[in-house]
């Protein structure tokens, strides 16, 4: 068990997300420290790929963005070492298998453990193909967290059995981005896990305005929120921090 | 490995997000249920013969054959299939499937757009609704596919993420499919991406070497020396060499697009210039930097403009049982005119990539030797394109 369950002792737990160098590292650093000043809980920070297959158009901007701003994989591990200094809430990176295979992944999830990288996303994995990773991800001690979606009806036993870390509990069908409306019915999938295992839910996809995030944290023990604050780096550049800790804060204080 | 289906190898496997799970199991039970079924398979045939005109020809190419001066060539007429390619083989195949699952909506990427068009021909037969994504670039190489596909009734959303080409087509196409599944089938149209889809493909056109098989035993009384065919996701060349692969002295060769040559930056050929990774669902081989990120490849065709290479092909070049070769945009568009000007047939600038591979090597065969080259499909929508490429601006 990692450091991740710290994340959910404090309340409802609010989840970021930001993508790595967007619009460069310096403001992820900022916008990072100005989220963990806000009140988040845990951080995913999202390693750009190309081809991101399950974002929509706003995290897609994100990755194109900080990609062309020439990020690396080994710039962000750089990134994560001097966050460490003191930040001190869990830390996951949201990112795709080809990122990590292509790196090595012996060799990437080792750094995970050696720069203080508490866990691992990886939305083109489903529990099928888990293997290629997980044994891996146990070598080192950073966990492999796995998705559930709408469409995940029968699965979701066999799903939660073996998560770590924490759940994500995909709220909508199809790609991330802000929604109006949550539809699915996600009372039903989180009793599923509860029966079958004890591990924390946190809810994504489509979450923006604090009342949504209510009334996501009223089913389950954390929500997690992307696109939104991606807008706000995507309006305001390297202006964003001070925008993304006054967001955090009241989506935060929402679910406390 | 837990999971060893839908594996070539090391190769192929299931990397989709979760949401799109349950759809391939659904359509792996559905597809393992229907490929026995005698009804279905009778009903395809039927397709097959009276709807796309199969068989297709294996033509003796005699001209070309004494011009060359070595093996005896024959080609396979997959271009005077209905709608111009091989592409209806799998879309009458998957289109029928769909219809049997209850599904009403077909969805589909699209390069050089033969597969757009296969999927709207089908869509329209079948009475279902079509939506193709194409990336914007291609929308614009070929723009007669474009209307042609409105003309079939389908929708057709041209997407401008990454390189606006076939490999951000399919991306748009696996987003939409997880936001859409109930009604949905997605379509696709090479032997890649997730389990099954590089299965059923391949079983769809494999009827491309069936037909191909009896037809030169019938005329030559003997098997090829060699199967040419072109790669890029690798359907029209993987439907060319599978029931050739258990005759170990058929040379299968695969010809990859190599755009400005395999020492440029400006290429598709993944075999010669990729690795190892994991995409669009799949293990395999693909273009790519150091990172892992995806690089912006690059063919003069549209249709094997493509990062990838369908994971069977990864698996039949690791063992060695097929080679694959890179062409440059230069040598297909020789091949292009060379055919038109020899044989009067016009092949796709794809299928050119093949033919002008059979021009290297054919020379240099004995004239009893026999080699197959997979005219996967019809060079009408390439015209513009290649008398642009010499400098003629012509309208369509």
């Amino acid at each position: 068990m990692s450091n991740i369950k710290k994340a959910f002792e404090n309340g409802k737990a609010f989840i970021a997300f930001i993508t790595c160098g967007d619009p460069d590292l310096e403001t992820t650093a900022k916008s990072v420290r100005a989220a963990v000043a806000g009140g988040a809980d845990l951080i995913e920070l999202g390693i750009p790929f190309s081809d991101p297959t399950a974002e929509g158009p706003v995290i897609q901007g994100a990755n194109i963005r900080a990609l062309s701003g020439g990020v690396t994989t080994d710039k962000i591990f750089d990134l994560v070492r001097e966050l460490r200094s003191d930040v001190t809430i869990p830390l996951v990176f949201m990112t795709y298998a080809n990122v990590v295979y292509s790196y090595g992944a012996d060799s990437f999830i080792s750094m995970c453990r050696d720069i203080g990288i508490d866990g691992l996303i990886l939305p083109d994995v489903p529990y099928e193909e888990k293997d290629e990773f997980l044994p891996i991800c146990r070598k080192y001690g950073v966990d492999l967290v796995s998705l559930i979606a709408p469409t995940s009806e029968g699965r979701i036993a066999m799903i939660a059995k073996e998560a770590e870390g924490f759940l994500y509990i995909v709220s909508s069908l199809g790609v991330t981005g802000v929604r109006g409306e949550i539809t699915t019915d996600l009372g039903s999938i989180v009793s599923v896990v509860r029966e079958n295992a004890d591990i924390p839910c946190a809810i994504g996809f489509g979450i923006s305005t604090p009342e949504q995030a209510k009334k996501m944290s009223g089913y389950a023990d954390g929500v997690i929120v992307g696109s939104a604050i991606i807008k706000i780096l995507e309006k305001y550049g390297r202006e964003a921090p001070p925008h993304v800790g006054e967001y955090v804060r009241s989506m935060k204080d929402a679910i406390r | 490995m837990t999971n060893e289906r839908g594996r070539f190898g090391v190769h192929g496997g299931q990397y989709i997000p979760e949401t799109l799970m349950n759809a391939v199991i659904e359509l792996e039970a559905a597809y393992d249920h229907y490929k026995n079924d005698p009804d279905f398979n009778r009903e395809l045939e039927t397709l097959f013969n009276e709807y796309a005109g199969r068989p297709s020809r294996l033509y003796y190419a005699e001209k070309m054959t004494r011009d060359l001066g070595g093996a005896k060539i024959y080609l396979k007429r997959e271009d005077l299939n209905h709608t111009g390619a091989h592409k209806i083989n799998n879309v009458l195949g998957q289109a029928l499937l769909a219809k049997k699952m209850g599904k009403t909506r077909l969805i589909a990427e699209t390069g050089a757009g033969q597969h757009g068009v296969a999927t709207a021909t089908a869509a329209a037969l079948f009475g279902m609704e079509c939506v193709v994504f194409m990336g914007e670039e291609d929308t614009k190489r070929q723009a007669l596919n474009v209307y042609r596909m409105k003309l079939l009734g389908s929708d057709v959303v041209p997407v401008n993420t990454g390189t606006a080409t076939l490999k951000d087509a399919v991306s748009e196409a696996m987003r939409e499919w997880t936001s859409r599944i109930s009604d949905t089938h997605y379509c696709l149209g090479s032997v890649m991406g997730p389990h099954p889809f590089p299965t059923i493909v391949r079983d769809f056109q494999s009827v491309i070497s069936r037909e191909a098989r009896a037809q030169i035993l019938e005329k030559e009384g003997r098997l090829p020396d060699a199967v040419l065919a072109c790669v890029g996701g690798g359907s029209n060349a993987i439907g060319s060499f599978y029931h050739f692969i258990n005759d170990p002295s058929v040379r299968l060769i695969g010809c990859e697009a190599a755009g400005r040559g395999i020492d440029t930056f400006e290429t598709a050929a993944t075999i010669s210039t990729g690795r190892l990774g994991i995409f669009h669902g799949m293990k395999s081989y693909f273009c790519q930097d150091k990172y892992g990120q995806i690089a912006p490849v690059y063919s003069i065709s549209a249709g094997l403009d493509y990062p990838g290479v369908g994971p069977e092909h990864a698996h039949l070049h690791d063992i060695g049982r097929a080679e694959y070769v890179p062409v440059t945009d230069d040598e297909a568009v020789d091949a292009f005119e060379y055919l038109a000007r020899t044989e009067g047939i016009i092949p796709a600038i794809e299928s050119a990539h093949a033919v002008a591979h059979a021009m290297k090597i054919a020379p240099a065969m004995g004239k009893d030797q026999i080699v197959i080259i997979t005219i996967s499909g019809r060079g009408d929508k390439d015209c513009a394109a290649i008398a642009r490429y010499r400098g003629e601006d012509i309208n369509e």
